[in-house]
């Protein structure tokens, strides 16, 4: 087992902010930065136990979250017209979820795009609504708009003409390519309302929980890994006893279990998230089996600690490659990932395409 | 190295052997810090650059370990880590209200003096400090949010094209680094800051005047009388941060401006615009 780095220590709460130095609260800040968790930070300590020169940096980043979560919610304030003119619910996903329906996991947490989901039969016409609302489309080169509009479980990103803000359009939470794609339907027509608008949804609870493992089980990215089990911790912390349990069986419903298993596994090694037992073997059903389980655990404790130089050890590059490769592998089946990723390698090749 | 540069610690590392002499000759006032807390860590590194066939070496600056911009020729080392500096605190820190504006004080008061690239800013500021007013920051205006005072980050002054020989031939004495040509800014050479305001960078100014510098061929030296909305607004248009602050960011300008005089300045001749700094000086004294 490696040794969890400092962030991680002080996120479990094996160690709390009066007993770190000057020295260590350096370094969680450093680690802090490079996993996007210093705003997160900042509402977690009572500002007095923190030395001044590392409350600057912590508070730095509270005030631009802060500043996010009122950006969002001004954005979402847009949406409910564009809902309006639609006839029919908007549901947030991720962050945006977390933003508007006022939970804990929102608090110091920084945003990025806001996710949408739709029916997919209504795609095209919520993208015309966006589009008259100033959301155009950001990707330019054919292949592409042709590879996400055929195979993703969203369109290309819309970004905002004057505002800049960028909304992923959903219709599903996993590639339609993927093994696990699972019935959208389900997740659309069990949304709740959030706030005083009918028109404004998001998943309900054990969904939101869900969908949140699933994003981060199958993404090949995992830079921001920690963030999101994070998230995953507060969204569980933070709701009744029995919500795990509806997790878990929710899970099976949709197909999703495995990622669920992943997720709650994880969350009790590094975070201590209390799972109990009845839910754990619930959960262990989904289980891997042992040599895949050891794989895992030898990728994913590794590949969820932040990217910052001081939390890695020799195999931790190679350990992100390979589930970057696994992301793709659940995602598309070889015969459409094979020639997708060579027109990308061929194209980069030949300097058609800048990333 | 680990150097104290107004009220942060910076640990600057390179490989880079020209970024060495420019360090020591222009940080040479500058305290050396102990590692107990770095607030940013810095590093100018080596990269080959493979593109159009060849290997070509370029600089590439590294804010603990992540890289906020595009490698740069390796002789552009010298401005690339200046810029990448600002960088860290103008992205970073949200704890001050932070304007794009040089600021500089006499007689206890400081004059703010925000302006877009190529309004002759960063030569008069060098003029001026050569002149005995002390340096708080040519580029970060670091107002203190509590108390609406300017807090000193005393670096290198920016000078570029044709305003180097300028600074270089009226004060001999002043100590230039390595100059970076062909820059996306063109020619850029930075010039040490005085001693003086090396040692009082721990000292904070409060806001006298926010003046709006405009060099303009010909035109006689003037000081011109502007409305303190038009000020917050254009302040605000220069800040880094003001909309990240929200609320409190606009208390902060809107007091700062309440309590200074706000002007335009033309000027042709440095010898005008120092007299004219001079005047503004002895107004408050």
């Amino acid at each position: 087992m490696i040794e969890f780095p400092l962030i991680v220590k002080v996120l479990n709460g094996e160690m709390s902010a009066p007993e770190l130095t000057l020295k260590q609260w350096e370094l969680l800040i450093r680690q802090a930065q490079a996993s996007m968790l210093a705003g997160v930070l900042c509402y977690r300590f009572d500002p007095d136990s923190i030395p001044i020169r590392a409350l600057r940096h912590l508070q730095s980043a509270r005030v631009h979250s802060d500043k996010q979560v009122n950006d969002l919610l001004w954005e979402i304030h847009h949406l409910k017209k564009v809902a309006a003119e639609l006839g029919l619910p908007l549901i947030l996903l991720k962050g945006a979820a977390y933003a508007a329906s006022a939970c804990p996991a929102a608090r110091g947490r920084f945003f990025s795009d806001i996710d949408l989901l739709v029916p997919r039969p209504v795609i095209a016409d919520a993208e015309k609504k966006l589009m008259a609302h100033g959301w155009v489309s950001s990707l330019h080169n054919t292949y592409d708009q042709y590879y996400y509009r055929k195979w993703m479980h969203e369109i290309p990103p819309l970004r905002h003409v004057f505002r800049g803000s960028v909304i992923d359009l959903h219709h599903n939470i996993l590639p339609l390519t993927s093994k696990a794609c699972p019935n959208a339907s389900l997740l659309i027509e069990a949304a709740v309302n959030v706030g005083d608008n009918p028109q404004i949804r998001v998943l309900q609870m054990p969904d939101m929980v869900v969908h949140s493992a699933v994003h981060l089980f199958y993404d090949g990215e995992l830079d921001h890994g920690l963030r999101d089990l994070v998230d995953l911790d507060s969204l569980l912390r933070n709701s009744s006893e029995d919500i795990a349990m509806l997790v878990v069986e929710r899970a099976f419903e949709l197909g999703l279990q495995r990622s669920i298993f992943y997720a709650f596994r994880y969350l009790n090694i590094i975070l201590q998230t209390p799972i109990s037992a009845e839910v754990q073997q619930r959960s262990q059903q989904a289980a891997p089996g042992r040599f895949g389980l050891q794989m895992m655990d030898f990728l994913f404790l590794r590949a969820l600690m932040p990217a910052h130089p001081s939390c890695g050890d020799q195999w931790t590059g190679l350990a992100r490659w390979l589930l970057y490769v696994r992301s793709h592998w659940l995602k598309m089946p070889w015969y459409l990932l094979f020639p997708h990723l060579s027109r990308k390698a061929w194209f980069r090749l030949m300097g058609k395409e800048k990333h | 190295m680990i150097l104290q540069i107004g009220c942060f610690v910076f640990s600057i590392k390179s490989r880079i052997k020209c970024l060495a002499e420019a360090i020591s000759s222009l940080y040479g006032d500058y305290e050396l810090a102990d590692d107990s807390f770095i607030d940013f860590h810095v590093d100018l590194n080596v990269v080959n650059d493979v593109s159009r066939l060849f290997f070509r070496k370029k600089a590439v600056f590294l804010s603990d370990g992540f890289a906020p911009f595009d490698p740069l020729p390796y002789q552009h080392a010298p401005a690339l880590i200046e810029w990448g500096m600002n960088w860290c605190v103008s992205s970073q820190i949200n704890t001050f209200l932070i304007i794009h504006a040089a600021v500089v004080e006499k007689h206890g008061y400081a004059v703010v003096m925000p302006a877009p690239p190529g309004s002759g800013k960063s030569t008069l500021t060098a003029s001026l400090v050569q002149e005995g007013w002390r340096l708080l920051s040519d580029e970060l205006t670091l107002v203190d949010l509590q108390t609406g005072s300017a807090t000193p980050f005393p670096r290198p002054i920016s000078l570029k094209n044709e305003s180097i020989d300028l600074i270089r031939c009226r004060y001999p004495k002043a100590v230039f680094g390595p100059l970076s040509s062909d820059t996306v800014k063109g020619s850029v050479c930075h010039v040490q800051p005085p001693t003086a305001s090396v040692e009082m960078q721990h000292q904070s100014s409060p806001i006298g005047w926010v003046v709006f510098p405009k060099y303009q061929q010909g035109v006689e030296a003037e000081l011109l009388n502007i409305g303190k909305a038009e000020t917050v607004m254009e302040l605000a248009d220069n800040s880094f941060n003001y909309s990240i602050l929200a609320t409190t960011g606009f208390n902060v300008l809107t007091d700062i401006v309440d309590q200074a005089d706000c002007y335009r300045f033309r000027y042709s001749r440095l010898d005008d615009a120092i007299a004219a700094f001079e005047n503004l000086a002895h107004s408050k004294k």
